[in-house]
Formats: structure tokens, sequence, C-alpha cells
């Protein structure tokens, strides 16, 4: 469905048509949702659930072939000693890894864990549209199915709103069928929670798969009350439009609690549908660790050493 | 499989209930004249907690001379310094002993174990170390160089918020000087009996604090001892009525925190997430046993389907069952009695036409409760726009302007709270000066602060509780 046409006028009229975002009682909502106490069976049922939504990611300078073909066997495999834990949602990489990412899970029984890509100048941005062009098309030639591009903020703080569009627009014809469009609004430079929800309606309406808070890069990134705002986005999106449009937090997710903190403002705000890794990622390094502790805390009433789950 | 949230309950192993209880009286516990009792139980269970003993005149009188004994020899010639102790003393115990408040008094009153750990209890604490910063500086709080108590005060409390009330009460009694006889609610006597014990835990001068449990008739013998110089009431406006008929043409003096049927006001500018928020925080807080509720919704009519649409997806969400649960978002109704009131008035919303809505949700068939009620269509002209339901439901109606808003809005006889939801700050500082009510949130419902003084216009009471007018009320030379 068509909501804006790309003039800027259309773009302009349609943001002011949304409602604005009180931000003391966005966060104390947030804030209130934090406090559900999840345990026993639900928290097992919780801890899975946060495994495969993972985008097990990976976005250094200092990758290497070697580092990424390591977190590609933890994402099929993430407790080698337990099958029975999923297999994570992805793997993000820069788009120069992408290659070595996709055959590597493809060779270790992963045929089915998509890559993402980080694209058009992640983090910042900052290059020509036919750099991003390019950038692209080479993840996609490369085997991405996923697509993460970050928005140009400064078009956005500066008032160039059509710019933001059609950048997604054009990047989305690229991905064509071939990719989702995950769109990173890096919340922590978009500041305020208006922004963050007219960034979101922007992102939707210019053919985004799903929404994205942050590159990582930046803080703060998934704050819970930036997540509750974007999940109310795509829940009165598909009320709009009849289109599910799926939500990714990432950056500042470490433990476990803090991914559970994350499915309850899913499951009370957009609702149980969005419970899957069709519409909800969670892009985190260091969090799925935190997981099987939890997860082997559970299965054998004790802690393990942390030796008990592997570094990659 | 979808997210079920396993259950959670609070350990109730933190409180030690005793099967009887006597009354506080001159720092020991000791029973009722004549042995009467009664039983207090859980609304959510029914099952009998404790029996609780009934005061009678002779207790009253009892208590009120040890209250002015403990006033002429101990508390009034106390530097005020050293009364202040004892509040810090008394607000610490409080807090280290939060989990046992929290969780007798869910058990005791039936609300959720959330509110009265996130809520009740802090914000009792706060009253205390709020008052007791108070104690040495009385002269600076606007009612004259040397401001005198009263003498021995009376206070009867209601069951909506056992501990929050008595703190209401005895912390700005204690901090100016006066010595108390309270009585809590016959509902919910518990939260006040163990507060007792932290009076004998803080080493207060015995008679200084008195804790009366009983019914109306304990009340009313309170109200009409002549040993009694002010009279402290939060309660229902027929019972302040009355409170007001029976000390006329007496010295005493008194301040009475009666019902309400607060108007929240929605204009199409509203940041609607959060609106709806406040809506259910407004209603559905504390099972709607709040007397500032904002139990009349007032929306504009451009949004009304907007705004209905998002409330009932969001009321789908609240999670209704065992207070003791930390996931419950509604709690038990606190009586077979009051759940009979509320029965009777939403059934003449039905009677008179207004469109009943509630989610579908397992009610327990043990003991008192009602679902998450919302009524569309309801115009002035209903009951259910008039009375005070004082419970879970909640009557919408709609205006065209502003001005029809206000109009609406203090076309009732009460005008304790109001609340203003747009994005327009000139609205709301327009709106919020043509309501007549004491209290108006704005983009925000049902929040308390001890320095924020609370109380009504009409017949929603006489007098403020809380900040340098709570502390008025409870000086001579003050009002």
């Amino acid at each position: 469905m068509h909501v804006i046409d790309g003039t800027s006028n259309s773009i302009k009229s349609f943001l002011k048509t949304l409602s604005p975002v009180d931000q003391v009682g966005a966060e104390a909502r947030a804030a209130m949702l934090g406090t559900r106490s999840i345990k026993t069976s639900s928290k097992t049922w919780a801890i899975d659930m946060a495994i495969s939504m993972i985008d097990l990611t990976t976005l250094e300078g200092a990758d290497t072939p070697g580092k990424v073909r390591a977190i590609c066997n933890k994402a099929v495999r993430p407790d080698p000693t337990d099958s029975t834990v999923p297999h994570v949602g992805a793997i993000c990489v820069y788009n120069d890894m992408v290659k070595i990412a996709r055959e590597q899970l493809d060779a270790v029984g992963g045929g089915d864990i998509p890559v993402a890509a980080v694209s058009t100048a992640f983090p910042s941005g900052r290059a020509s549209l036919e750099v991003k062009k390019v950038d692209t098309e080479f993840a996609i030639a490369n085997g991405a199915t996923e697509i993460d591009m970050v928005i140009d903020r400064g078009a956005f703080l500066s008032g160039d709103l059509v710019k933001v569009f059609s950048e997604i627009e054009f990047i989305k014809s690229l991905c064509g069928d071939k990719a989702h469009l995950k769109v990173i609004l890096e919340t922590g430079e978009l500041v305020t929670l208006d922004n963050v929800r007219k960034a979101s309606y922007l992102a939707m309406a210019a053919g985004a798969d799903f929404i994205k808070t942050s590159t990582g890069k930046v803080a703060p990134a998934a704050t819970a009350p930036v997540v509750l705002v974007m999940l109310e986005a795509v829940r009165d999106w598909y009320s709009m439009t009849g289109v599910k449009i799926g939500v990714k937090p990432a950056g500042g997710i470490r433990n476990t609690k803090d991914a559970i903190k994350q499915l309850v403002l899913v499951n009370e705000t957009a609702g149980p549908e969005w419970l899957n890794p069709q519409l909800f990622r969670i892009g985190a390094s260091a969090l799925l660790n935190d997981l099987l502790m939890q997860r082997m805390k559970l299965r054998d009433g004790h802690y393990a050493s942390p030796n008990y789950v592997t570094l990659d | 499989m979808t997210f079920e949230y396993a259950p959670a309950p609070e350990s109730t192993s933190v409180v030690k209930l005793k099967s009887e209880y006597g009354l506080f009286i001159n720092g020991k516990f000791l029973p009722a004249k004549g042995g009467k009792s009664f039983a207090t139980i859980n609304p959510a269970t029914e099952e009998v907690l404790a029996k609780v003993a009934l005061g009678s005149d002779a207790d009253v009188d009892k208590a009120v001379v040890a209250a002015r004994s403990a006033y002429n020899k101990v508390w009034s010639k106390m530097p005020a310094a050293e009364r202040g102790k004892y509040l810090f003393r008394i607000a610490r115990i409080l807090q280290e002993r939060a989990r046992e408040f929290a969780v007798l008094e869910t058990m005791d009153n039936g609300k959720p174990i959330r509110e009265t750990r996130d809520v009740d209890i802090p914000l009792a604490a706060a009253h205390f170390f709020y008052h007791a910063g108070w104690a040495d500086k009385l002269e600076h709080a606007g009612v004259g160089s040397s401001p005198k108590p009263h003498g021995v005060v009376g206070q009867i409390i209601p069951w909506n918020f056992p501990l929050l009330m008595l703190s209401w009460k005895i912390a700005p009694a204690l901090a100016t000087g006066n010595t108390v006889v309270l009585k809590p609610a016959e509902t919910t006597p518990l939260t006040a009996l163990l507060f007792a014990e932290v009076c004998q835990q803080a080493e207060l001068p015995a008679g200084v604090v008195n804790i009366v449990t009983g019914d109306g008739t304990t009340g009313a013998e309170i109200v009409n001892h002549p040993g009694i110089d002010k009279i402290a009431f939060t309660g229902s406006t027929a019972v302040g009525k009355g409170i007001a008929r029976a000390i006329a043409g007496t010295k005493k003096s008194a301040t009475l925190e009666l019902g309400g049927k607060g108007a929240n006001i929605v204009f199409e500018h509203a940041p609607i997430d959060e609106t709806v928020e406040g809506i259910i925080t407004g209603i559905f807080f504390n099972q709607g046993h709040v007397c500032c509720a904002g139990s009349r919704l007032l929306v504009q009519e451009n949004i009304h389907d907007e705004v209905m649409a998002k409330l009932k997806n969001r009321i789908e969400k609240i999670r209704v069952g065992n207070p003791l649960d930390k996931n419950t978002d509604l709690g038990a109704i606190n009586s077979a009695a009051q759940l009979a009131k509320i029965i009777e008035l939403a059934d003449s919303g039905d009677a008179e036409g207004a469109d009943r809505w509630s989610p579908n949700c397992d009610l327990s068939s043990k003991g008192f409760w009602y679902p998450p009620t919302i009524f569309t269509g309801v115009t002035q002209a209903h009951r259910i726009a008039r009375e005070e339901i004082f419970g879970p439901v909640l009557s919408v109606l709609t205006f065209r302007t502003p001005q029809e808003a206000i109009e609406k809005a203090n076309n009732t006889p009460f005008g304790l709270s109001a609340g203003i939801w747009t994005d327009k700050g000139s609205r709301i500082l327009w709106t919020a000066k043509h309501l007549k009510a004491g209290v108006i949130w704005a983009n925000t419902f049902n929040k308390f602060d001890p320095a924020s003084p609370f109380g009504g216009y009409k017949e929603s009471g006489w007098g403020r509780e809380g900040g340098r007018h709570g502390l008025a009320a409870y000086l001579k030379g003050g009002k």
C-alpha cells in the first residue's frame, strides 16, 4: 500500500498525522513492562525464542575470515553439547564477509540461516548514492538475503525527508525479492521519541521489511522506550495497511534479562504474533553466551563455569 | 506456542500472622473491653487471615486518655528535632520491612503486589521522611511564627490504601506535635497493626500513636469523643457529611477527604498511546478503588473511535488474577459489599442504555472479582456518570469543544481530581485554570508525592493533606 507518494508535501503531511509521543509516559510504560517476572517454564520458552531471534553479529575492523567462520559454526550449533538448542536467526557481517559467511553456513548445515549484510556506508551512511548502490548490490550478489541499511540521519535532522525516503525506496528496489530490507534508524542520533516514531513510519512507507534501532556503534542504542515506540509503530501500521513489519533492536542487549524484557515488550505491545524470528530479531554478539548459560542453569539446576560455553 | 507467563507469586513467608490482634493503646496490645472481635479476610480467597479486636466506647476512651497523657507529659515537651528523629526512624523501618508490609497489604486488601511493592509502601515511607524534615521547621511553614499543635487528633482511614492513608494521617500529625488515635478500616486493619509494632520498634513514647480497630461504631465513638481536638477522615462523602454534622458547634476542627468522580479529558492533540496508558492508570490502578480515579473519560468526539480501539486493545492485555503474583495488574475487589455496590451501579449503566464492554477474562470463583469494564455512549444523565463507583468501571463521554469539556467536567457535586491530555502546553494551562478540582494532572494520572497537597473542592472534602498546606491542617493558627 502506498501511504506516501514520495513528494515532500505528501511525506510531511503524512508525518503530521502521527500522534506525538509523550516521553515521560513512554518511559513509564517501558519501565513497568520491565518489572514483569518471567520464571520457570516461561523463562525456558523465552530463552529458546530469544536464541532463535539473534542476528549473531560481528562488525569490527578486525574481522577476518577465521572469525566469521567461527561465528557461523556457532550460529548453527550454539551449544555443541546440546542439539535441542535452536539455531540463531541470522548472521550479520560487513559486505566483504558475506560470501565467506554464506559458504561456511552452507558447509556446516546452516543452509537455512540467512546472511545479513550491513550496507549503505554503514555505520555513518555518509556516502554518495552510487557508493550505497554498489555496496548493496555487492552484498546481494555474494549471497546476502537481508540488507541492514542505515538511514541518512543528517538528512533526517535537517528536514530533507525526501532524501531519507527516496534512499530507502531505492535500496528496496535493489533488494527486490532477493533480499529483505532492514532499515537502521540509529535512534541514538535521532534522540527524541517523536523522531523515532517519524523515522519508523518513513521507513515503513518507503518499503522496509524491518525497522532496526541502531548500528551498535552509537550509544544509547536499543533502549526499552525506543523499542516500545517502534513496536507501537509496526502494530499501528499493521492495522492501517494489513502489512506486518518486523522490528530489530540492536546494541546494548547483553544478557538474558535484557533479552526477556524485549520479548515482554513485544508480547504486550505489538502482540504475540510478532514473537517469531520472521518479525523480531535481536542484533547482538555477547548475548548468545549469556542465554546459553541461563539455559544450562535451568536444565541442570546450577550455573556452569563460563568455560562450558564457547568463545568465538 | 505463545508467551505464557508462568505463575510468579511473591512468597508470604515474610509475614508472620497472629491468629488474634488486640488494640494498640498506650504502647501495648490489649484485648477489647468485653472481648468482641471480628475477622479480616483475604478478599482474593475469602480465607480468614486473623481475628481483630472490635474497639468499644470504653476502648476509645482509654486510647484518648493515653493520647492526652502522652501529649501533655512527653510529646508536647519534647524538642522538635527529637520528634523528627522518631519520624525518620519510622521511615527507615518502613523501608527495611517494606516487603513484609507489601505482602501483608496485598493479602488483606486484594491489591496487586506490584502496586504495594512499587507504590503504597515506598510512598508511605516517603511521607514519614518528608514530614520528619518539617518537625523542627514549622515556624517556616507559612502558618505564623509560632504554630501550635491541636493536641489529640482522631483519624479514620479507608481500606483502599491502608498503610499509605495511615502515613498521610500519622506523619503530619506527629511532625506537628499532635498525638493520635487512629482507626483503620474494618476490612483492612492488619498493616496498621503491623505499623503499631513499628512504633514499638522505633521506641516511640507510649500513647503518642494509638490504634483502635473496629467498625463504623468505633469510628463514631472517636468522632464524638469530647477529648478529641481534631478529626481527620478519609472515606465516603456520606460518612464525611455525618462527621461534619456531628462536630458542628464543637471546638473540633476537621479535614475531610471524600469521594470523587474525576474527569480525564482527552483533547485531539493528545499523545494517544501514552494517553491510553494514563486512562488505564486512571481507572484500573488499585481496581479503581481510588477516590481521585479518572472514572469519567471525556474524549474529544473526533478521536473517540481511535482512542476506544486502542484502549480496548490495551485493556485486553491487563492481567487479572492472584494479587500476590508479581505479574498481576488488576487484583481483587476489597469486599463483598464493595463488589455488590459496583455490580449495582454498573448494572444501572446497562439499564440506562450505555454500552458495556469487558475483555474475556477468567475470574476465580473464590474471592471478590470484577473485570475491567468500560461503558461507552454515556451521557451526563446516566448514574454511572454522576455517582462514584469505586471500582474498575470507566464511563466514556464525548465533547466537541474545550468549553464543553470544562462544563461537563465541572458538572458534578464532586471536585477532587482531573486529568488533561494534550501536547499543547497552552491548552493544559487554560484547561487547568477552568477546572474545579483539587488535583489536576497533565499528561499523567494518579501520581502522588508527599510535597504535593491533595484534597477536594465541593463534596470531595475540606482541607488539604501533604505539603505545607497539609501541615497547616494540624496546626493552630493554620487553617
